[in-house]
């Protein structure tokens, strides 16, 4: 007989696996509400520490080519398709479903990765336009990522409803701070294993686990928060009027469906910014 | 002011053997110690008014610094400006110490600082090698003071310091000092940075410390910022204890300004904890303690709007250097 190795759920900060700021744990049980886990509990700390390694992942980010975002989005589906067993049994465990339900989960979390790394380099091809102008001027329109995004997950889902708000984020150079559902974030915590795995620049992607409520008003109000997708919040129409205060993107709660093996151009496209160049023609 | 006798301080006449001598009789530093001591200082929890407070102090105590090849009068210019008015959505926000340039910026900075109490520091004596001859490096100096330079920032001969000669390292920081002198009989502040990067030893940059002291110096400084160890808080511990020591033994004040690497407003609050904490209140003030740095004031005008509004703030919000 041996003794059995319990696994430290942890956050996932800047490519890194820290505690808590704070020390701070939370218990979470299975789906028959047996203890399961101790996960960490983000605090304020955490979040101003993640914005902070989230803006300066951002710029370098958003300067790959389209085409290196596309590999390394790929690269995340297949890394999660080597996985797919312990994404199973967690989501099993957590939420009671079948193993088939399971499976079809991480099938629609690994081809959403798929769907979204096809994306990113032709955003601009479908979206971008040549604007049509009285003058002697070529008009382009481009998009641009809009920055640092904080964002929500849904709490219903342990790893679809993540993997379908973290990549419309990601997929055009923003940065994002996810906030994992509070009652099922294992998957979460596996999920940037993952991440960590997958040549994805540390910081692009920051996961915290814990208490939505707690942590959303820190975000809605930080000046240097872009967007925020209030997907997974119970105090939506508070944090709104929070982040209209500085003016950040805002993607109110049920604008996008989070199950599926697909996402929205229009999702990505809310967490873009539209550059419109003039350019004289001719000369 | 009182002054000293550095041959009644060092027990004999002033040769490079006696100065050796002396600087050899220091106690050896205690590595393990000053790292452990540095480090417990720095996991000090700082409660809201007294951060508030640190904060304040950090700008006031700050050397708002460029020090680049490629600085031009503009920039020197909108540095100025950043001085005059910090964060221009706080007027409440206090001023710099001083702007610290290269000495042909001295009077592009004084132009743009007018009759503001901020001063004017210049780098001199070939920063940051350090590597002319004694007459260049004094013509640097004068060049400086000449322009206006209300402090001297010179750099010791580290080679000569290495090599044990003492008396040299000596005879060049009293000859600059001299060449702080004004026509009017008034004398530019003079900072001797000790550029501990380039020390290798704690006991090293004790000895330079000593040697720099007994010059009469208004400041002994870590670094210069253009090495790849700056200031680290363990090495302001040091020079800090070197200060207070010899406060002690001499009755006089010197200061003691960390430069280069100094960032974030939480590095200068663990700073300001460990001034506190070795040197004691009377070198928590801009006269006796400094800190070197450009990006530093950004971070710290950040912190405290999160203070003042509740809200973290961004890098929006604050002017571009």
């Amino acid at each position: 007989m041996r003794l059995e190795v319990k696994k430290t759920y942890k956050l996932f900060i800047g490519g890194k696996f820290p505690r808590s700021e704070s020390g701070r744990v939370y218990i979470v049980n299975n789906h028959k509400g047996v203890f399961l886990a101790n996960v960490a509990k983000a605090s304020r700390k955490d979040v101003r520490d993640s914005v902070v390694v989230a803006r300066s992942a951002q710029s370098s980010w958003a300067g790959a080519t389209p085409y290196n975002r596309g590999q390394i989005l790929y690269r995340i589906a297949e890394m999660l398709e080597g996985r797919r067993e312990q994404f199973v049994a967690e989501i099993r465990e957590l939420t009671g479903k079948s193993e088939k339900q399971a499976n079809q989960e991480v099938d629609s979390a690994i081809d959403s990765w798929v769907w979204h790394a096809g994306w990113t380099d032709k955003i601009d091809a479908v979206a971008g336009n040549m604007n049509p102008v009285a003058g002697p001027f070529f008009n382009i329109s481009t998009n641009q990522p809009t920055g640092v995004v904080a964002a929500f997950a849904p709490q219903d889902t342990s790893l679809v409803g993540l993997v379908n708000t973290i990549a419309p984020a990601i997929v055009s150079g923003n940065s994002v701070i996810a906030i994992s559902s509070e009652t099922l974030p294992i998957c979460a915590v596996t999920l940037a294993e993952v991440l960590e795995t997958s040549d994805l620049p540390g910081g692009v992607v920051n996961i915290l686990t814990g208490n939505a409520s707690e942590l959303g008003s820190w975000l809605a109000s930080h000046l240097d928060v872009n967007a925020i997708d209030l997907e997974g919040t119970s105090n939506a129409a508070e944090l709104e009027m929070l982040a209209a205060e500085n003016l950040k993107r805002v993607i109110r709660k049920g604008s996008y469906s989070r199950n599926g093996a697909q996402g929205s151009l229009q999702h990505i496209l809310d967490l873009m910014e539209t550059k419109t160049v003039w350019h004289p023609k001719g000369h | 002011m009182p002054t000293i006798d550095p041959e009644a301080v060092v027990g004999s006449r002033i040769t490079n053997q006696s100065l050796s001598r002396w600087l050899h009789s220091l106690p050896g530093v205690d590595k393990v110690g000053l790292e452990a001591r540095t480090a417990s200082l720095g996991t000090r929890s700082i409660k809201t008014a007294s951060k508030a407070w640190a904060l304040d102090m950090a700008i006031q105590m700050m050397d708002l610094t460029t020090l680049e090849g490629a600085d031009t009068k503009e920039r020197v210019r909108s540095l100025c400006l950043k001085a005059i008015t910090p964060d221009p959505t706080d007027l409440t926000t206090p001023q710099p110490a001083a702007i610290c340039v290269y000495g042909d910026m001295v009077k592009h900075a004084k132009e743009a600082l007018g009759k503001n109490k901020i001063h004017v520091a210049a780098v001199a004596t070939a920063f940051p090698s350090g590597r002319a001859s004694l007459p260049v490096k004094i013509a640097d100096t004068k060049d400086a003071v000449n322009a206006g330079a209300d402090e001297i920032d010179m750099v010791i001969d580290r080679g000569a310091f290495l090599s044990g000669n003492y008396l040299e390292v000596y005879k060049q920081i009293l000859a600059v000092k001299a060449a702080c002198l004004r026509k009017d009989g008034t004398r530019a502040h003079l900072k001797v940075i000790l550029e501990t990067g380039e020390l290798e030893t704690y006991d090293n940059i004790r000895r330079a410390s000593y040697l720099a002291m007994l010059a009469g110096p208004d400041f002994i400084k870590t670094s210069t910022g253009k090495v790849s160890v700056n200031a680290t808080l363990p090495i302001t511990l040091l020079m800090l204890q070197a200060v207070k020591d010899w406060f002690d033994q001499t009755k006089i004040q010197i200061g003691v300004k960390p430069a280069g690497g100094i960032r974030t407003a939480k590095d200068a609050i663990k700073y300001l904890v460990v001034v506190k904490e070795t040197a004691g209140e009377k070198w928590l003030t801009p006269k006796y303690f400094r800190f070197g740095a450009s990006s530093l004031l950004n971070d710290v005008l950040m912190q405290r709007q999160k203070l003042t509004t509740g809200h973290y703030s961004g890098r929006d919000y604050v002017s571009v250097d």
